[in-house]
């Protein structure tokens, strides 16, 4: 774990993995400290803001993280139902060298986390994808990706929370409701978070 | 999957929906846009503490100037106002307020006649923000605040993600809320003074080895505002920040972004983050920009010179 300063306020952690990703956000999480402002889970980091003067509080909190241990922090339980008639569910059956059921199966039979979100409001990159799907972005994105689209990206996957230009692998749609910014709880997923997807439709 | 709350429609109580502090709009307290220049935005200190959902934390660019005219205007310094880009906004008053124009001088004309902030609107007075000498962004605050609905506890309009209320046009009633303090006395309003050169000073940091002699090149470099800064970032036009040879062509795993930070893209010409920031990027950051030095950044036109300096 290394940590590299960023500003006056905030600290910039980087780690190995995305499971340590997890050990660093879910400790700070769980220490609940008043002094941070913004903790920000990514792919080898997590970003730890603090009002004036709090960061010397989260140093101590860091020092004690232990990178193999997971807390236990609050999350939630989503299950998302899919339709799955994705535009690239051929291909990546194909780059799979499976059929499109299988492809089906396997993506809704895994149980994901919610490693991180970021890309625009609401939109959560969920691990767990089975290795099968692990596949390259489309060569040329997409200009416009319909709001609801769920895709496959190395080894992500995710529901677009809007319409957006986007470069992944598409393979069905949902309409749960994943960003509303008038809801109490505007994003329906957030780091550490359990999903599942169904097979609707 | 958890069950969604969609709030009340406006105008049914719900204790639950809205803070005991949060500004209700009786009937009749209202501006009316008649028109607007370049942008003109409802701003408040913002929704910071939603990075982790890929939310912004948007909120008036220049904060001492709109907590300023907050408090001229009787109200928390965290109400929401207008943020007024150029000037060029003209409204009218529907109810009984009073208004305080903060930021870079700028003629402020209540019926055609120039008045010093804060000053007492009647119903049906027009007031007018003329375009500022020096500067971009005019604060306008009014008592009782502006108050359109909060989204994540924030008026605020974040021009990336779309949340918060629409940019204002010609035509828009505003809802204002009740006052709730005594708006401030007589008081000389030195207004925010813009300089033609900026020295910025810079943190250096979080990944400053990407670069060839980081702190030598950002302390003798020199750079322009780039007409292509908006509330996203003040972009940078002037001397490349190279890369080391073992740095050149790697990608970054995207990473959280503070307000302040300096990315440089591969054609090594900066970013100044500012509020309306992405939550995350792919690009290193070389350094952030200390708080109290982003309002005068969000301040400089097009064309103005900056130079940074390195902090120990």
């Amino acid at each position: 774990m290394r940590l590299r300063r960023c500003g006056t306020d905030a600290v910039l952690v980087e780690v190995d993995s995305i499971g340590e990703v997890e050990a660093v956000r879910a400790a700070v999480r769980a220490a609940d400290l008043p002094e941070v402002v913004e903790l920000v889970p990514a792919a080898r980091t997590v970003l730890v803001t603090a009002r004036p003067g709090g960061l010397a509080a989260v140093r101590r909190v860091l020092d004690s993280v232990d990178l193999t241990h997971r807390v236990d922090t609050p999350s939630q339980e989503i299950t998302i139902p899919v339709v799955y008639d994705g535009p690239d569910l051929e291909l990546v059956a194909g780059t799979a060298g499976i059929t499109t059921d299988e492809v089906v199966r396997l993506h809704a039979e895994a149980t994901y986390s919610v490693a991180f979100c970021g890309f625009a409001p609401g939109f959560a990159y969920l691990v767990g994808l089975p290795r099968e799907l692990h596949q390259p972005r489309l060569d040329s994105p997409r200009t416009k990706v319909p709001a609801g689209s769920v895709g496959v990206a190395g080894e992500y996957t995710a529901a677009y929370p809007r319409s957006t230009p986007g470069g992944w692998r598409l393979i069905g749609r949902t309409d749960a409701p994943l960003f509303d910014p008038r809801r109490a709880a505007p994003a329906l997923l957030a780091p550490g978070d359990r999903v599942r997807f169904e097979a609707a439709g | 999957m958890t069950t969604t709350h969609r709030e009340p429609p406006v105008g049914t109580p719900s204790p639950e929906a809205a803070p005991p502090d949060t500004p209700r709009s009786p009937a009749g307290r209202s501006f009316t846009i008649l028109r607007t220049g370049p942008q003109a935005l409802v701003q408040d200190l913002g929704r910071p503490g939603n990075a982790h959902l890929g939310v912004p934390p948007s909120g008036a660019l220049d904060q001492p100037s709109l907590r300023l005219a907050n408090r001229l205007a009787g109200n928390p310094e965290d109400a929401a106002g207008l943020e007024v880009l150029l000037g060029g906004l003209s409204l009218r008053a529907n109810a009984s307020c009073t208004v305080a124009v903060t930021g870079p001088s700028t003629p402020v004309r209540v019926n055609g006649l120039l008045r010093d902030s804060p000053c007492h609107l009647a119903p049906g007075d027009e007031l007018i923000i003329g375009a500022p000498r020096h500067g971009l962004r005019c604060y306008l605050a009014v008592s009782g605040g502006i108050a359109v609905p909060p989204e994540l506890g924030s008026r605020s309009t974040d021009v990336l993600s779309g949340i918060g209320p629409s940019p204002l046009r010609a035509g828009d009633e505003i809802p204002l809320g009740t006052p709730t303090g005594i708006p401030a006395g007589a008081d000389v309003l030195p207004p925010v003074q813009v300089a033609d050169e900026l020295t910025v000073p810079i943190h250096l940091g979080p990944r400053d080895e990407w670069f060839d002699d980081p702190a030598g090149r950002l302390r003798d470099g020199r750079w322009t505002v780039s007409e292509r800064s908006n509330r996203v970032g003040v972009r940078l036009q002037g001397t490349a920040l190279e890369r080391t040879a073992h740095h050149r062509g790697r990608e970054l795993p995207s990473e959280g972004l503070v307000t302040g930070a300096v990315q440089v893209p591969a054609d090594g010409q900066p970013v100044v983050f500012l509020a309306d920031h992405p939550t995350t990027g792919g690009y290193p950051v070389i350094g952030v920009v200390p708080p109290a030095a982003l309002p005068p950044l969000a301040q400089a036109r097009p064309g103005t010179l900056l130079r940074f300096r390195p902090q120990g």
